[in-house]
């Protein structure tokens, strides 16, 4: 049997009534092991303004580069505020296998939903100064000038903290992934 | 919170939609997509186990009632109480068990209850409009609602939105997540809707439309509504074959 998947519709901009019961945006118990880490961002538009209506989801390995445990499910789903602001507090992934057995680079998958997308964006957060990136397969895939808008920065002032942002036009655009 | 056991991910693969089946980002007719689509062009991704696997969610995170949306207050909804069921496959056949299915609507007038929401016209305070289930074994979800009604929008003059129930869903892996509304049968507003007509594919567009369903109507309580909805698969090979759940 062969069907097709059902097409994809926007989230529109009544989504928190059906998806803010299940905002997770702390992902690590206490107990969890690794190095805790906060990630926050800002979805901006086409003119720069802040996108209020957003939800940014995220899938992580735990801190060893496995999926789905028991203490750490390492899923996490965030709803842009009125500056178009996200964040999540988490731990930082362990490498995960990649294509051809090799291992990727830390990072963190993102679904980006919002009012005025018809289906979702896919992108990645990678850490930085992570000696790994410059072997990552997937990163290699990315026009150099554009790897950048992939990597969080560290946030001045604020240890443990990343800043990762959700630039859908313009300059510094995000860099979006066909999956 | 009860985990289940996550199935193991396929080695291959997920499928890439057929043309004509799911949306460009930019589609002008609606109007919002203009400052919001990606310019740049995408980059494909080789599917990694981080595509591959996804979140497992279990029924300790579901209460009683989530799935019955005309009694999670004192009183009745106005409207005309409706049954929606349906069971969610992969492009494969194959049954999805066990997936989050979230879904959200407007009430009978038209109206969510939300800020962002000005229609003139009325919220009612027995109906919020949000509820949630988990697939069962054989891929079947079942909510019980009331009709949400059309209600206009600014995206051009004289714009309203066909009646239509919000989906989201899961699956088990990070690429088959879907979002997506799901229509009325023989709802005129069809034709003129941006979001309704943003495929060129018809056959596409029509599963987005429920059917009648008289296997699941209730006698003298509630119409039935049959959506399915179908998810990515994994590319098949020869060896997968053979081996489906049913």
């Amino acid at each position: 049997m062969s069907l097709h998947a059902t097409t994809s519709q926007t989230v529109g901009p009544y989504l928190h009534i059906g998806l803010t019961w299940l905002i997770t945006e702390k992902l690590a118990p206490a107990g969890v092991p690794g190095q805790r880490i906060s990630i926050e961002g800002r979805v901006l538009d086409g003119e720069g303004k802040p996108v209020d209506d957003a939800l940014v989801e995220i899938w992580q390995a735990d801190s060893r580069g496995k999926y789905g445990g028991k203490r750490f499910r390492g899923f996490g789903r965030s709803a842009t505020d009125r500056n178009g602001a996200f964040r999540f507090h988490t731990i930082k992934p362990g490498r995960v296998i990649g294509p051809a057995g090799k291992p990727q680079a830390p990072h963190i998958g993102v679904q980006v939903f919002m009012r005025g997308q018809l289906k979702q964006l896919f992108s990645r957060i990678y850490f930085p100064g992570e000696p790994s990136n410059a072997q990552d397969p997937v990163l290699a895939r990315v026009p150099a000038a554009r790897r950048a808008t992939l990597i969080a920065q560290k946030k001045r002032g604020k240890a443990g903290t990343l800043e990762w942002n959700v630039i859908l036009q313009g300059r510094n655009e995000t860099v979006f992934f066909d999956l | 919170m009860r985990e289940t056991k996550q199935a193991m991910p396929p080695t291959t693969a997920y499928r890439r939609p057929a043309a004509g089946t799911q949306p460009d980002y930019l589609f002008p007719r609606y109007a919002s997509t203009v400052k919001r689509a990606p310019t740049q062009p995408l980059v494909m991704l080789p599917q990694t186990e981080t595509e591959l696997t996804g979140p497992v969610f279990g029924y300790g995170e579901l209460r009683r009632g989530d799935n019955d949306l005309t009694r999670q207050h004192a009183g009745d909804p106005i409207g005309e109480r409706i049954i929606v069921s349906g069971r969610v496959l992969d492009e494969n056949g194959r049954p999805m068990p066990n997936t989050l299915v979230e879904i959200w609507q407007a009430n009978s007038a038209g109206r969510y209850p939300h800020r962002v929401d000005q229609h003139d016209a009325p919220t009612d305070p027995n109906f919020t409009g949000c509820g949630r289930a988990l697939t069962d074994k054989r891929g079947h979800y079942r909510f019980v609602t009331i009709r949400p009604g059309e209600y206009p929008w600014r995206n051009h003059y004289n714009a309203w939105r066909p009646a239509h129930i919000h989906f989201s869903l899961f699956g088990q892996a990070f690429v088959q997540r879907l979002v997506t509304q799901m229509y009325f049968p023989g709802d005129p507003l069809l034709d003129e809707d941006p979001m309704y007509n943003c495929v060129p594919d018809e056959r596409a567009r029509k599963r987005l439309i429920s059917s009648l369903d008289w296997e699941t109507t209730i006698p003298e309580f509630a119409l039935g509504y049959r959506f399915d909805i179908v998810l990515r698969g994994p590319e098949e090979t020869p060896m997968e074959r053979g081996v489906q759940t049913e």
